[in-house]
């Protein structure tokens, strides 16, 4: 697929709680190609940090022209870019990355943290399939995800580290009910790694087709550094998150 | 289209630009495709090839710090069969030179690599004796003169392409070490490849990458890297290429001043992908400004009095 590198134009960059960020951009020919669990790469004009910041795609729209990350402010990048104004331009390459097959069946969503933001528009491109989507956080504030989610999933639960909403605990202990009282073909996750495995374990043992979404450390975002690459359980060959992924079936990252 | 002004011969190369993409931050040229147009820039130099595949190092390989960032890499690579049979064919699809990479654990590995790489479409060699994540090879032969002076013999002696020979900054005299590589048959040096470093994250007390050390590349080397080939220019007749932190045209000018003949972009191509060619038509445009006819009229030009 076809990569661009960019000047967007930021339309929105607002405050979602308050260290996480909604950043609309301008980007007609990437909203037009990008595919669910692609990335991009982005980075101001005169950061003081140097790499660009990969981000993956939250929502696109193909006739507003436009591109949504959500991001968490975790560092001098992040800041950077949640200090950024309407109006000001950043730099996109993109789309980045292999996303998610958009196979036949029920599809139930798994997303933990930030890793919930590309099933957004993963839910939305399924929207007709009646996508479950399961999502985890540590306390209610951090289950906002849901207002992005609602419009396009059959159902959503949720869990919560503190049980302050949904049910208490962690995804993986609530995904074989969810598989027992609905009808569920495949299942993709997005999160921390160690909620990933959890899910590839569940899936495997129901026979359920998974796939799961990587997040590594990487420069370049297009297969050349080498950052981001591990040994693939199914393939035995070397695996880039960047390109070969980020999203892989379960299997190739968990055995 | 060859653009005269921009145009110059390295080590028996070539080039239509004087700007490369540099060893492990260029894949094999092809993944740019979409940003540049590949058969318009210097030269691709090839990710390091080894004689057998290799998987580089575990853990986190990545970690930025001012100004640049560190690697851990250590060589991934598909090893040198599967270069010359599946990744070479489709380099020859490409009117640019390739300038190969090559690692091996010892002098008659490199030249067992040379031999095996005297083929079509290879335009030369570049002789990473520098790379500081590996054990075996690489650095150890990297900061001892004699020991680059054997491997640089024993690749000129396997093939007829050009060979350059690609210093570690980690020495205390590098001008020995040019000199060493260029009595042994070198026809060109490049320098300099990463500077050994570290981070530890104080949070977790831990290093920020699972080798511990890695190399630093980025704009935080290129004073370094700058000094390193203006005292190698005084001291050898072979071209130079330079590299070490280039991010812009400015960059790539300043190291041509200091008697680079030609230039190579590292980690500035993860910044932007179109470096290598935007470099090329900053400096087209300097040469313009100062009415100069061929980037060769700047090499070695600063002016010290």
């Amino acid at each position: 697929m076809k990569k661009l590198l960019l000047e967007a134009e930021i339309i929105e960059n607002s405050v979602v709680i308050p260290q996480v960020r909604r950043m609309q951009l301008r980007a007609p020919e990437i909203a037009a190609l990008v595919q669910p669990g692609q990335f991009v790469q982005v980075r101001k004009k005169e950061s003081t940090v140097f790499l660009r910041r990969p981000f993956s795609i939250a929502d696109a729209d193909t006739e507003k022209g436009t591109i949504c990350i959500m991001y968490r402010i975790i560092g001098k990048g992040s800041a950077e870019m949640a200090a950024m104004n309407p109006g000001e331009k950043i730099s996109v390459e993109g789309p980045l990355g292999t996303g998610f097959s958009l196979g036949e069946g029920r599809p139930l969503f798994v997303g933990g943290g930030v890793g919930i933001a590309p099933l957004i528009f993963l839910t939305k491109r399924l929207q007709q399939k009646k996508p479950i989507v399961l999502i985890g956080g540590k306390n209610k504030e951090e289950t906002f995800w849901t207002k992005y989610l609602e419009e396009y999933a059959d159902k959503i639960y949720i869990t919560t580290d503190d049980g302050s909403v949904g049910q208490k605990g962690f995804t993986i202990q609530a995904i074989p009910d969810l598989l027992e009282k609905n009808s569920i073909d495949r299942i993709a996750a997005c999160g921390p790694m160690i909620m990933m495995k959890g899910v590839a374990e569940i899936a495997a043992r129901y026979k359920k087709e998974c796939e799961v979404s990587m997040e590594k450390r990487m420069a370049c975002g297009i297969g050349v550094c080498l950052g981001c690459t591990f040994e693939g359980k199914i393939t035995g060959r070397r695996r880039k998150v960047c390109s070969d992924g980020p999203v892989f079936p379960a299997k190739e990252v968990f055995k | 289209m060859i653009n005269n002004r921009l145009a110059v011969n390295i080590a028996g190369i070539q080039m239509k630009t004087p700007v490369m993409g540099a060893s492990g931050t260029f894949g094999f040229g092809i993944e740019y495709a979409d940003f540049i147009d590949v058969n318009g820039i210097g030269a691709i130099v090839t990710k390091g090839i080894t004689p057998l595949p290799r998987q580089g190092n575990p853990g986190v390989r990545i970690a930025e710090t001012p100004a640049g960032m560190l690697n851990s890499v250590g060589l991934e690579n598909p090893g040198l069969a599967v270069f010359l049979q599946e990744i070479l064919p489709k380099l020859k699809i490409y009117d640019t030179p390739v300038i190969v990479n090559i690692s091996a654990g010892t002098a008659e590995e490199y030249g067992q690599m040379a031999k095996a790489l005297d083929v079509d479409g290879v335009a030369g060699l570049e002789v990473n004796i520098s790379c500081p994540n590996v054990h075996e090879g690489g650095i150890v032969f990297g900061t001892d003169p004699k020991a680059a002076a054997s491997v640089t013999r024993s690749v000129r002696e396997n093939t007829k392409k050009a060979v350059i020979v690609k210093l570690s900054p980690n020495v205390t005299d590098v001008v020995q070490m040019a000199k060493a590589v260029e009595d042994a048959g070198a026809d060109g040096i490049s320098l300099i490849n990463t500077l050994m470093g570290m981070a530890i994250d104080i949070r977790t007390q831990r290093p920020l990458l699972g080798n511990i050390t890695g190399g630093l590349s980025g704009p935080a080397i290129k004073p370094v890297a700058l000094r390193m080939v203006w005292q190698v220019a005084q001291a050898v007749r072979v071209p130079i290429i330079g590299l070490g932190g280039i991010v812009s045209a400015e960059d790539a000018i300043e190291f041509l001043l200091a008697g680079a003949s030609a230039v190579a972009v590292g980690a500035g191509n993860f910044v932007n992908p179109r470096a290598v060619e935007d470099i090329a038509a900053g400096i087209e445009n300097y040469l313009q400004q100062k009415k100069l006819q061929n980037v060769m009229e700047l090499v070695g030009k600063m002016c010290i009095e």
